[in-house]
């Protein structure tokens, strides 16, 4: 690895909480996500009514790329930010809403808006949209957060100049269980971008 | 008609998830799409399993869509034409 | 242009027909294979027809000499059965006497066995086997341990752009020196789940499928599976391989506009095709025919038209079809046919037919190739585009 490659911000969100960079920015008592991610919303002055008709995994995608990446300013300015996300159960949360609806006999209308978010990249797509990135995005499904794997495929993608940062991490909903650790990647900061540091963020 | 109306912007909002906006903001002659409420293309679909679902009216082809969903006042006179439950 | 990644085999299973041989005998002699579908129950029989391949799940148990108490879903069988021809192909009978790798799309995965029992699984205990083969890393394995490859294996899943990626990712690892051998494509079964999902979104024809003419009413659905053999200059030269054609350019952009629809203007499709042709050093100029990803929905075919004028000029788009019309859209698997077909098109020097075009588009005069058409082909582009704005670009080269 010819040059240094750095962690410039991190946002985790599990169990009704949200930290950036370590610090808790927001918090809620036990709730539902439909509840806790409208909090959020609310909280941060989030202006996007399409965030209400995003499945659960884009939702909370969308709230950590939220605080860690720039609005983009000039729609036209290319934003060369890579995504490269993971998890385990890909969009299995919503592929079982969706099933649900096509076996049930006695009431049988599958819902469009529920089938477009049966992909785990139509959560990349979200975000692409939002940040206008029209650069390489990727979505892994591991048994578990595979910290070297990640860290190896953003260096590259730096390295090849594919990208000029990286958001990458962890982004896991199955039925109310969740956890994200999103980091964005880049040439210059003050925490090293390693596998033990990427262990700790994630615990 | 009026009654149909009031139910049709709540199940909109409901269905479509339009958490921003109450009842009392959508106008009978309001644009559902483009700059009115800003309903996209997945959301005319949506409406298009509504008015199978709920009324009992079966689109075949989603550019028919395109007329009856122009405003509540359309879909309201559309649905109390064609309604079959 | 860049010498690109050497392709030494493929292998295909789709509706017209179950080898390589067949299915280029249909696209000669306009066999089309859009039909009703028979191997799945759906109350969607009389208004769809798909690219069903007329195997039952029990005749493809038969043919790959399955156990009784095997646990493959349809789309793995498929993709057996493609890999299999494939690497027979590429004349590889030691597969791991190379670093080999598998690199397999698809979208279905194993949900084709899993909704087909979704509500007997509490009911009937031999049946909760299926469950382990629902993931698309499932159909994957299946494939590596037939083929009985012990080397990396990973699955792609960016929907109806998936084989493209598949086959985009092999050629990055043959280059840079990771895999000196790499099976790549994709495989996808028809499902209820995705009839029905395409149904919702209205984007089915009830006839027959007619990409870029001016009255398409929507897609057929297809099922199909296919792999190329991609390898190392090295082994190429020390086996004295036959080349079949070169993997030159590559390209994936994401369009940034909606879950499922494709922008206006094409964006993320000419950001990809752009990329495709840097990769390959190659000019627009220089393409001799372009696949084009061609679904036969409004959306597509215009969003795929503008961007392919944007970048080629309306005056100067080369002989372009989509091969949809004879397989119906394949979702995982269609980039990995396509690329067969790629590749017979050069070898054979060939553009196939745009089959059902009538009426040109009203929004620009883009006509596609309608008959079958014999010319030098040395270069083919292949476009490939995904719910979740992921669009891909394959360019295939004649190996000099």
């Amino acid at each position: 690895m010819a040059n240094k490659t750095y962690i410039q911000s991190f946002c985790t969100i599990e169990e009704n909480q949200i930290k950036v960079n370590g610090k808790i920015l927001f918090e809620k008592e036990q709730s539902l996500f439909s509840d806790f991610s409208k909090s959020v919303y609310q909280h941060f002055n989030i202006d996007y009514p399409k965030f209400f008709k995003m499945d659960n995994l884009s939702k909370l995608a969308f709230l950590a790329t939220e605080l860690l990446l720039e609005k983009t300013e000039n729609e036209e300015q290319e934003n060369n930010t890579a995504l490269v996300f993971s998890n385990k159960s890909s969009s299995l949360d919503t592929d079982t809403k969706y099933q649900s609806s096509i076996t049930d006999k006695g009431s049988y209308y599958p819902s469009p808006a529920v089938f477009v978010y049966t992909l785990p990249n139509i959560c990349l797509g979200e975000i692409s949209i939002r940040h206008q990135l029209k650069s390489e995005n990727s979505f892994f499904v591991f048994a578990q957060f595979n910290p070297l794997f990640m860290m190896n495929y953003a260096n590259i993608l730096l390295e090849k100049n594919k990208a000029t940062s990286v958001l990458c991490g962890w982004v896991e909903y199955f039925d109310e269980e969740y956890k994200t650790l999103l980091y964005l990647v880049g040439a210059e900061g003050e925490l090293e971008h390693s596998e033990e540091s990427i262990k700790k963020l994630y615990k | 008609m009026e009654a149909l109306k009031q139910e049709l912007k709540s199940k909109i909002i409901e269905v479509l998830n339009l958490e921003d906006i109450n009842i009392e903001d959508v106008n009978d002659d309001d644009p559902l799409f483009g700059d009115g409420l800003g309903l996209d293309s997945i959301d005319a679909l949506e409406l298009i399993v509504m008015l199978d679902k709920d009324y009992g009216i079966k689109l075949v082809d989603p550019k028919e869509g395109k007329d009856i969903f122009q405003s509540i006042e359309t879909m309201g006179a559309y649905i109390t034409a064609n309604r079959t439950k | 242009m860049n010498k690109g990644v050497a392709i030494t085999g493929m292998g295909i299973i789709s509706s017209i027909g179950n080898s390589v041989e067949d299915n280029f005998s249909s696209l000669l002699n306009n066999r089309v294979a859009i039909s009703t579908i028979e191997n799945i129950s759906t109350v969607h029989i009389d208004i769809i027809k798909v690219g069903e391949i007329k195997k039952t799940n029990e005749q493809l148990i038969e043919e790959l000499q399955l156990k009784a108490d095997n646990n493959f879903s349809r789309t793995a069988m498929l993709g057996v059965i493609a890999a299999k021809q494939a690497v027979d192909n590429a004349g590889i009978s030691s597969i791991n006497e190379y670093k080999t790798g598998l690199i397999s799309a698809t979208s279905v995965g194993g949900m084709d066995m899993t909704e087909r029992h979704y509500y007997d699984y509490f009911d009937n205990e031999e049946l909760v086997k299926f469950i382990k083969c629902h993931d698309g890393g499932d159909v994957s394995q299946k494939i590596a341990e037939e083929l009985g490859l012990k080397g990396m294996v990973t699955t792609i899943s960016t929907a109806c752009s998936s084989a493209a990626n598949a086959i985009m990712l092999g050629a990055r690892m043959i280059k840079s020196g990771k895999l000196d051998r790499v099976i790549v494509g994709g495989t996808d079964a028809l499902a209820k789940f995705t009839i029905n999902g395409f149904k919702t979104l209205m984007i089915l024809s009830d006839g027959y499928n007619s990409p870029f003419d001016n009255d398409r009413k929507g897609l057929n659905l297809g099922e199909a599976a296919a792999y190329l053999v991609l390898e190392s200059d090295e082994v190429v030269e020390k086996q004295n391989k036959t080349v079949l054609a070169r993997v030159s350019g590559y390209g994936n952009a994401n369009d940034a506009f909606h879950q499922t629809a494709s922008s206006e203007n094409g964006e993320g499709a000419l950001l990809a095709m752009q990329k495709a042709f840097k990769v390959a050093d190659l000019k627009p100029e220089q393409i001799d025919y372009i696949n084009v990803h061609g679904t036969a929905t409004p959306n597509n075919d215009l969003s795929e038209g503008r961007a392919i004028v944007r970048l080629f000029g309306e005056d100067n788009v080369p002989d372009f079809s989509s091969t949809k019309p004879f397989t119906g859209h394949t979702l995982a698997a269609a980039a990995a046919i396509e690329a067969v077909y790629s590749v017979l098109a050069i070898q054979n020097n060939v553009v196939f037919p745009n089959l059902n075009f009538k009426t040109p588009m009203n929004e620009f005069n883009l006509i596609p190739q309608t008959t079958l058409k014999y010319k030098n082909v040395q270069h083919v582009l292949s476009n490939s585009f995904g719910f979740g704005g992921n669009c891909s670009t394959l360019i295939f080269s004649k190996s000099e």
